[in-house]
């Protein structure tokens, strides 16, 4: 129980350490204490802000997809739309068509009808004419009596 | 090792001392120094002779090597620290640091870059020096014996020597902070002002004696009370491991396995104890609110 200088001897120990812990060994643990602290203080922000930036883009990708549906839908039914014109168009296109096609067809008809009747009519006033050459039995000067037979072809 | 339980004990207690002896003192052995000599003591009447100018060899070695090996293992994890993945040394360091760091947080709230390393090096080095208590009593100063040394005393905190350095320094720094922080005549009012005080100026100079008085004990008792805890704690649990080192071989187990058990709770609470006080100390010289 003797007090001697190991007190001392002691105290410039302890004096030492505390100096070398304060210098070499304190200080590089704290700032990679702190270092990573900080990390992870940035990491869960970042993934805060990432989090929030899903909910962005995804609430933007609904909303786009709604624009896409709508606007798909409008397509849909401005192309319905047209082609119920188209069918319409065609339909009178066609019934015109058809329309003209008959016309056309009456009025060739009505042209070899005519010419039909020309014909017959021309055929008619031979035949006429040959009848009365027989009846009369002398030439019938055609020239001189074509005003007469075509008098007749005109009211057969 | 061999003699009366007495003899055991106190050779147990004895710390392995080198000093000087004057000349013409008589030795252990008989024999008469011509000249005053540097040596090691031979038993504890020479140690005791040897006066203040002695060295007890086994405490200042066992701290130094304890305080080094606690420094070197902190040394390399911090070499190595990362903010990425911890080893484990690194996990195991900063575990340390931060308990540390919160306690001394909690209690000081100054800005000191001193206090939290100085806390650190407190708590493991004096837990390290206790730790010496669990090796079993006879087992180091057994192997010493056998190399030749006769005394050997491996536990650093049973020295009062080693226990009352440290707690000097704690006193010069109480003293050095509350100087730096406010000034000499700061703390010099704050000695010699405070418990008792008056508006008349008659009776606070009257007061001044009886406040330096109270105020000087209890400043005084801070490193005696710092030290005797310790020391008395860790003397008291050697002693009662070498009381159980004289039972019979078979009957030791009973008494030192549950006193070793308890003893790790002592161990470390006492460590922990001296750090605190030392925060709470420097805080109290940090804080001008007398």
């Amino acid at each position: 129980m003797n007090i001697n200088l190991t007190l001392i001897g002691q105290a410039i120990a302890f004096f030492i350490f505390v100096v070398f812990c304060m210098k070499y060994v304190w200080p590089p643990i704290t700032a990679a204490l702190q270092e990573r602290q900080k990390k992870i203080a940035d990491g869960l922000a970042a993934s805060d802000r990432a989090a929030r930036d899903l909910e962005l883009a995804q609430d933007k990708a609904a909303q786009e997809l709604r624009e896409a549906k709508q606007e798909g839908a409008a397509l849909i039914e401005q192309a319905n739309k047209r082609a119920a014109q188209i069918v319409e168009a065609s339909k009178d296109d066609a019934r015109k068509e058809g329309q003209k096609l008959i016309e056309q067809a009456k009025a060739e008809i009505e042209q070899e009808r005519n010419q039909a009747r020309e014909a017959l009519r021309a055929e008619i006033a031979a035949i006429a004419i040959a009848g009365a050459e027989k009846i009369l039995e002398s030439s019938v000067d055609a020239n001189k009596h074509s005003e007469m037979l075509d008098k007749l072809a005109a009211e057969l | 090792m061999a003699g009366t339980a007495s003899e055991y004990i106190r050779h147990h207690l004895q710390n392995l001392t080198y000093g000087n002896l004057p000349a013409g003192y008589e030795r252990a052995d008989g024999s008469v120094l011509n000249d005053s000599t540097w040596t090691i003591a031979k038993n504890a009447a020479e140690a005791s002779d040897m006066g203040f100018w002695a060295v007890h060899v086994d405490s200042l070695g066992w701290s130094v090597l304890l305080g080094v090996i606690f420094l070197g293992l902190f040394r390399m994890a911090a070499k190595k620290a990362t903010s990425g993945t911890p080893g484990g040394l690194q996990n195991f360091v900063e575990v340390m640091v931060e308990f540390v760091d919160t306690s001394v947080k909690e209690t000081f709230h100054g800005r000191n870059k001193v206090i939290a390393p100085l806390a650190l090096t407190i708590f493991c080095w004096i837990f390290l020096m206790n730790l010496m208590d669990l090796v079993p009593v006879d087992f180091l100063p057994w192997l010493f014996h056998a190399a030749g040394v006769e005394y050997m005393k491996v536990v650093p905190t049973t020295d009062v020597n080693v226990t009352l350095g440290m707690s000097l320094s704690v006193f010069l720094l109480i003293i050095f902070y509350s100087i730096k922080i406010k000034g000499v005549g700061g703390f010099m009012s704050e000695l010699t002002m405070h418990p008792f005080s008056s508006d008349n100026i008659f009776l606070k100079i009257l007061l001044v004696p009886v406040n330096f008085l109270l105020e000087g004990v209890s400043l005084l008792a801070k490193p005696v009370s710092l030290a005797l805890r310790l020391f008395g704690n860790l003397y008291a649990g050697e002693l009662l491991f070498i009381l159980i080192a004289l039972l019979p071989l078979w009957a030791q187990w009973t008494l030192s396995v549950p006193w070793a058990i308890f003893h790790i709770l002592v161990i470390t609470l006492q460590a922990f104890i001296f750090m605190m006080l030392t925060i709470v100390y420097l805080s109290m010289a940090h804080e001008d609110n007398h």
